[in-house]
């Protein structure tokens, strides 16, 4: 199946405005494309039938990431592999890295955009979570306006987002966060490479180090497990400054928990407020049985995952202290 | 409607025209008659279809063949000079025995090619992820990695 034999007609755009009146004018005949890696698997498995394809990839200035007042912005079509390499995201977006580096294979992240990846919606997106718990804002431009919005508003359903027919999304725009805050993802799989998660979390940690040695000395030591570090972790005086959660895969949305401040804010960090969390976050989640895992297992990987995310987000925090 | 794209293919400028609906791969193989990028899952997940466009590998099955104007294609069928002057990558693929049905075989070396000229000695772990979209059904993956190894050095080897 070489060919996509419903594409009658093919734009490659060259500004924001142009794209917008072709999609006005074909309206569901249309479809916007960036790297295409969703979009043609989709036309190939006939779930969209559009006639039109609207190129966007040869609009200028839309593939960037820079620090600008605070903010780390990321133009739309600026590619997983072009996040993966990008020393601003390194360090400081950990989430957003670990999400990058494990969603799809070298040649898909080549050309996937992180724009696409949102506006797909996919309840599975990988760049989703992470970006929810960093506090991303995106930015969607219209025939009329610009606007701005949180990220957990822009997903409305699988497939559905905020996004309006005519508008494209701009910008994703994540405030730079102190140097005692760091965060991570797990994807959870069977195989490393082109999968989906079976279930994906994503941590932002911020903490105020009040006793940590024995914590540092088990990171250091090359062959210390996950229960190891627990202990440690229990042992410690590490007191909660924030703490953010998101779930992928976990509801017809990628979820972002809200309310953990009242159970978190100040509290020492330890499997007892982790427990309290993951019971926060499994109240929220919408976990299903799919091919791919079934509820219970899920429901138990979000609390092991919970667990595990906090003490790679607190292995980042030491590093730098 | 047809549309009049320019690229690079190979080393050598082609002007053509191609109809949307084309692929890459189509375009290639069914239009261009260069079969030696394979179809595979046409999915984008297996990498039998993967060609080098400016340097990156990517996955031709699911990439538009109007994308490509404008832009430079490497395929297969533009490594070997001649049937005598092997590309070391093929070389290394032969010597190594990193071939058995060989079906997949172009997609491994378009995806190896495009790590070594960004990365001319990779660590294993570089290798891995280099080639982690690429599926082999037959050999494994051990003889291929050391494929890889021994063409790096090669590499490397001629840059000094």
């Amino acid at each position: 199946m070489m060919r996509l034999k419903m594409i009658k007609e093919y734009y490659k755009v060259k500004s924001v405005k142009e794209a917008i009146d072709l999609k006005l004018q074909y309206g569901e005949k249309a479809m916007f494309l960036a790297g295409g890696t969703d979009v043609i698997v989709g036309l190939k498995n006939k779930k969209w039938n559009p006639e039109v394809l609207i190129s966007l990839n040869e609009i200028p200035g839309l593939s960037y990431i820079r620090e600008e007042n605070g903010y780390l912005k990321i133009g739309a079509l600026t590619t997983h592999r072009e996040i993966e390499k990008s020393i601003l995201i390194e360090g400081k977006i950990g989430a957003l890295m670990d999400a990058v580096r494990n969603l799809g294979s070298v040649q898909i992240r080549n050309v996937a955009t992180i724009g696409g990846n949102l506006c797909n919606a996919a309840p599975s997106a990988d760049t989703a979570p992470p970006l929810l718990v960093h506090n991303a804002m995106i930015t969607l431009e219209g025939k009329q306006e610009r606007r701005s919005l949180p990220l957990e508003e822009f997903f409305l359903g699988p497939g559905k987002t905020a996004k309006k027919e005519d508008e494209l999304l701009m910008e994703i725009s994540l405030p730079i966060p102190p140097k005692t805050a760091k965060s991570a993802y797990w994807k959870h799989t069977r195989r490393a490479a082109l999968e989906l998660p079976i279930i994906g979390v994503a941590m932002y940690l911020d903490v105020e180090l009040v006793k940590y040695g024995k914590l540092q000395q088990v990171f250091d030591s090359p062959d210390s497990t996950w229960d190891d570090q627990s202990r440690a972790l229990n042992e410690s005086e590490i007191l909660c400054k924030e703490l953010r959660l998101a779930l992928g895969v976990a509801a017809p949305i990628p979820l972002k928990v809200k309310e953990l401040e009242g159970i978190v804010n100040g509290k020492r960090l330890n499997d007892q407020l982790l427990w309290e969390v993951t019971d926060s976050a499994l109240q929220k989640a919408q976990v299903r049985d799919s091919w791919r895992g079934v509820a219970w297992y899920r429901k138990e990987m979000i609390e092991v995952l919970t667990k595990r995310l906090a003490l790679i987000c607190l292995r980042r925090i030491l590093k730098e202290v | 409607m047809r549309y009049m794209i320019n690229f690079r293919l190979n080393g050598e400028e082609i002007s053509i025209e191609v109809d949307p609906s084309w692929t890459l791969l189509y375009l290639l193989r069914e239009v261009l008659g260069l079969k030696g990028t394979k179809e595979g899952c046409g999915m984008g997940e297996c990498g039998a279809c993967t060609v080098q466009m400016n340097g990156k590998a990517v996955v031709s099955c699911i990439y538009p063949a109007m994308e490509v104007d404008g832009k430079e294609v490497w395929t297969i069928e533009g490594l070997a000079q001649t049937s005598e002057t092997l590309h070391p990558l093929q070389r290394a693929f032969i010597e190594r025995g990193a071939i058995q049905c060989g079906f997949c075989t172009p997609g491994m070396i378009m995806s190896a090619k495009a790590l070594l000229e960004k990365n001319s000695s990779p660590n294993e772990e570089e290798i891995k992820e280099a080639i982690a979209g690429n599926i082999c059904r037959c050999t494994g993956y051990v003889q291929i990695i050391e494929a890889i190894k021994y063409a790096a050095e090669e590499y490397h080897g001629s840059k000094k």
